[in-house]
């Protein structure tokens, strides 16, 4: 095979794990096949991650056996795993970002005191142009994309001799070429005989990739499906019950709640001008682009968080132009950013106190019981999984989310996310969007950005692309089809775009 | 100044600083594992005290060296244990012990106030030291001066250029992602802290045995050198070369502070004393100055090419710390 590294059967049986009185892996029995991409889909917290602690060493299971090429064997460690030829892909790559990539490529391969980068870079070329991935060996890893992060933590499996790839929720935060790439890959490592694990919450990237898909609910594996899969089925395994797609509702004309007239904006990267565009209340606007491409910088500057470098910013009809984050802010304007524990809530503290800090405050001290009943109502209002006491950190993404929707100010005129839904399953993400969508009947205007294109076809009224600085025209998303946004995003297709400002 | 002075001046730069270079090459081994030995200006006075107290009990100067390393080592060890194993502030921890030990050293240090003891002897290097300048300034010096150059080129080639190194830089920056990667992230935080503490131990043996020979307490002059090495160790960015540079430029500070004093009566003397250290910070501040916001902005709007250039040399300059530094490391 290409890559030289040998086919191997992985064989899991009845695989039990508890952490306290949680059984997050119950009985678990699974068999995959070399030359197959094996599908693993759960919602969040059913028990895929333990899983695959488990089969990459990170924790031990209290009971069961991990076969290999039908030998049970014991995996102590990451390191182990990767002797027996497992590597594992974390959704985070586990990479060393102020370090060139050849240093990280390098790093953890034994051999002798002095290593010889010559060859280890004619290694890395060798691997990398294989898989076309187009990777320079001396660039500084903060420098790249999380797609390439994977590209780079692909190729150092495979060179330290990886036969099972497993794969955590690969999908997200990459952009949609980088997935095709990644899909791409797999396909061909898996046509060499290489196993794929893939671990997803993302039914329509298990149903384009898997071969077989494993789905867990609750740490019990409740069913396996092979290709060619029904959504429906899947859903159904999922969650045990159907759950339905809100149907799209026309936004009515409202007032308008921001207007960008000629604005630029400038970041260290990009300069983007002439920014022109008016939202009305009711609308959904979602900004579509590879990451780094301008919507971060372009929603900032609609927040107050970035200053605008010419043109003007109204929101409500009043000049914000220049203003602060807190004149926007006053003007009905709130924005939630991607990074939940870093930017928009405060590690440490509980629900209560993150909902007495988000009111307007009244004398010195802060009242306890009064919080206590705030954070109560607002925690069964938004079906937030976690107590008056839990702190934030403790929540999982999807009731994160929840807790920062119910932190939202009453009444607001503009609403921007970013990546409103990443890493959050199904289940959260509709009932998130369910939540925006009042608000949008109550007058809201909606402003976000996403890297899933599905998404922001279907939830959006409107879509403005981004590409190395360019700003599209507003796009009608019931008129704009997944490839088109695709080809947009990539550069492609912009020509035919000017035509339409004319109108647009 | 004639350049025999001068020489001779520099030379003795060399010299002063070999202390400095030992400390602040022992700190950088530590954070670079994520360790902070915060106890470094005591454990430099203790192990200054007992190197010398060793080595006049015994009259042997190797054993004073040897105590002196053994000295910093246990310090470090204290620091290795409350912090990676106790997992507690290492901030707290290294502050306490830094007082301790140098409280310690002033009180067990009584009975060797003032004593005359031994001193390293000088050791010209046959023929290197007949070079003209480069001989007199480099190669006729002691052995701990010898050592301290060599220290800071194996210090440069282990971090940058083994293996071993590669995978130290990757447990102070993601150790998560050094377990992975088969280290065993605790063990090596250990064996660092103590190695680095050696260095400490030894830095303070060769100032009472050689740089500032013997042990006068309070008045040794040598409180504070710890302070100063721990910020040479962040303005040198965990980078064994540029850490030593560091060391060398803050003892021609002094020198300087020194040597011009005569030829500038109107200035007060304790203006020249303190000028290193506000000196060194404002070193400090333009080295790091790619990380400002508005560098990056200005440089944005320059052309491509000068961008280029002027961004790859910030780049090149700026330097971050192990991002792991000070965080206890728990695989699961």
């Amino acid at each position: 095979m290409g890559v030289g590294n040998l086919p191997m059967n992985v064989e899991l049986k009845h695989i039990h794990k508890h952490f306290g009185k949680v059984h997050a892996n119950n009985d678990i029995v699974l068999n995959v096949p070399s030359g197959t991409i094996q599908g693993i889909l759960g919602e969040n917290g059913a028990g895929k991650s333990t899983l695959m602690k488990v089969l990459s060493g990170f924790i031990q299971a209290d009971s069961g056996e991990i076969l290999l090429d039908g030998h049970p064997v014991t995996i102590h460690s990451p390191a182990d795993a990767i002797q027996h030829g497992i590597g594992m892909l974390h959704q985070d790559p586990l990479d060393f970002p102020p370090m060139r990539a050849l240093d990280n490529f390098l790093l953890g391969h034994s051999g002798g005191l002095f290593p010889d980068r010559k060859a280890v870079a004619r290694d890395f070329k060798r691997l990398a142009a294989q898989f076309d991935f187009s990777l320079d060996p001396d660039s500084y890893v903060d420098s790249l994309t999380v797609g390439e992060r994977q590209q780079l933590e692909i190729l150092r499996l495979l060179w330290l001799g990886a036969r099972v790839l497993i794969l955590d929720e690969p999908t997200t935060g990459i952009s949609a070429i980088q997935k095709a790439k990644l899909f791409e890959t797999l396909r061909k490592l898996t046509a060499q005989g290489m196993t794929v694990i893939f671990v997803s919450h993302k039914l329509e990237d298990v149903e384009v990739l898997c071969h077989t898909v494993a789905v867990l609910r609750a740490g019990k594996l409740v069913g396996e499906v092979k290709a060619p899969f029904q959504t429906k089925k899947l859903v159904e395994l999922m969650f045990g019950k159907e759950i339905s797609l809100g149907a799209r509702q026309a936004a009515g004309p409202g007032r308008s709640v921001l207007e960008l007239r000629g604005v630029a904006i400038e970041d260290i990267r990009l300069r983007m001008s002439d920014i022109n565009l008016s939202v009305r209340g009711g609308e959904v606007i979602g900004l579509a682009g590879m990451e780094g491409s301008g919507q971060g910088p372009f929603i900032r500057a609609c927040a107050g968080l970035m200053r605008t470098v010419g043109g003007r910013v109204l929101v409500n009809d009043r000049d914000l132009t220049g203003k602060s984050y807190h004149a926007f802010k006053r003007n009905g304007v709130s924005f939630l950013p991607a990074s939940r524990l870093e930017e928009g809530l405060v590690p440490g503290l509980t629900l209560t106190e993150h909902f007495v800090l988000s009111e307007e405050t009244k004398g010195l001290f802060i009242d306890r019981e009064g919080g206590r009943k705030l954070a109560e109502d607002r925690i069964s209002s938004f079906n937030i999984r976690g107590t008056p006491l839990s702190t934030v950190e403790s929540l999982s993404g999807g009731n994160q989310q929840r807790a920062l929707l119910a932190l939202l100010q009453d009444p607001l005129s503009l609403i921007l996310l970013e990546h409103p839904t990443r890493g959050l399953d199904i289940e959260s993400t509709i009932y998130i969007w369910n939540k925006l969508k009042e608000r949008c009947k109550q007058g809201a205007a909606i402003i976000f950005i996403s890297s899933d294109l599905e998404e922001i076809l279907q939830y959006s009224d409107r879509v403005l692309v981004f590409f190395s600085g360019k700003v599209s025209s507003p796009l009608d998303a019931s008129k704009t089809t997944v490839e088109q946004l695709g080809n947009l995003i990539g550069g492609k297709g912009w020509e035919s775009l000017k035509t339409e400002k004319a109108h647009g | 100044m004639d350049t025999q002075t001068l020489i001779t001046g520099l030379a003795g730069v060399l010299f002063a600083a070999a202390p400095i270079v030992f400390a602040v090459l022992g700190e950088t081994f530590s954070e670079r594992a994520g360790v902070i030995n915060l106890s470094m200006n005591g454990s430099i006075l203790l192990s200054a005290m007992g190197g010398f107290a060793v080595a006049y009990s015994t009259e042997n100067i190797f054993l004073g060296f040897l105590a002196g390393v053994l000295i910093g080592a246990f310090v470090a060890l204290i620091v290795a244990f409350a912090s990676i194993t106790l997992k507690q502030s290492q901030v707290a921890v290294g502050f306490v012990l830094t007082l301790v030990c140098r409280d310690l050293s002033y009180f067990l240090g009584n009975p060797f106030m003032g004593l005359p003891g031994p001193r390293l002897p000088s050791l010209p290097i046959p023929l290197l030291s007949k070079i003209p300048v480069i001989g007199p300034l480099l190669f006729n010096a002691d052995l701990m001066t010898y050592f301290s150059y060599l220290l800071i080129f194996l210090a440069w080639a282990w971090i940058y250029r083994t293996r071993p190194g590669l995978m130290l830089q990757g447990i102070g920056e993601r150790p998560a992602a050094a377990f992975v990667r088969g280290a065993n992230v605790n063990l090596m935080r250990y064996v660092y802290t103590v190695l680095g503490g050696g260095f400490i131990g030894l830095a303070g043996a060769t100032y009472s045995l050689s740089v500032k020979a013997g042990w006068n307490g309070t008045i040794s002059g040598l409180d504070g050198i710890g302070w100063i090495a721990l910020s040479i160790t962040i303005f040198g960015g965990w980078n064994p070369l540029r850490a030593a540079f560091g060391a060398y430029l803050f003892a021609l500070l002094q020198w300087l502070g020194l040597v011009l004093q005569p030829s500038l009566p109107g200035i007060p003397s304790q203006v020249l004393q303190v000028a290193p250290f506000p000196l060194m910070i404002l070193t400090l501040l333009f080295v790091n100055i790619g990380n400002a916001e508005w560098v990056e902005r200005t440089l944005a709007a320059m052309p491509e090419s000068t961008r280029r250039v002027l961004a790859r040399l910030l780049r090149a300059l700026r330097a971050s710390p192990p991002a792991a530094l000070g965080v206890p490391f728990e695989s699961e």
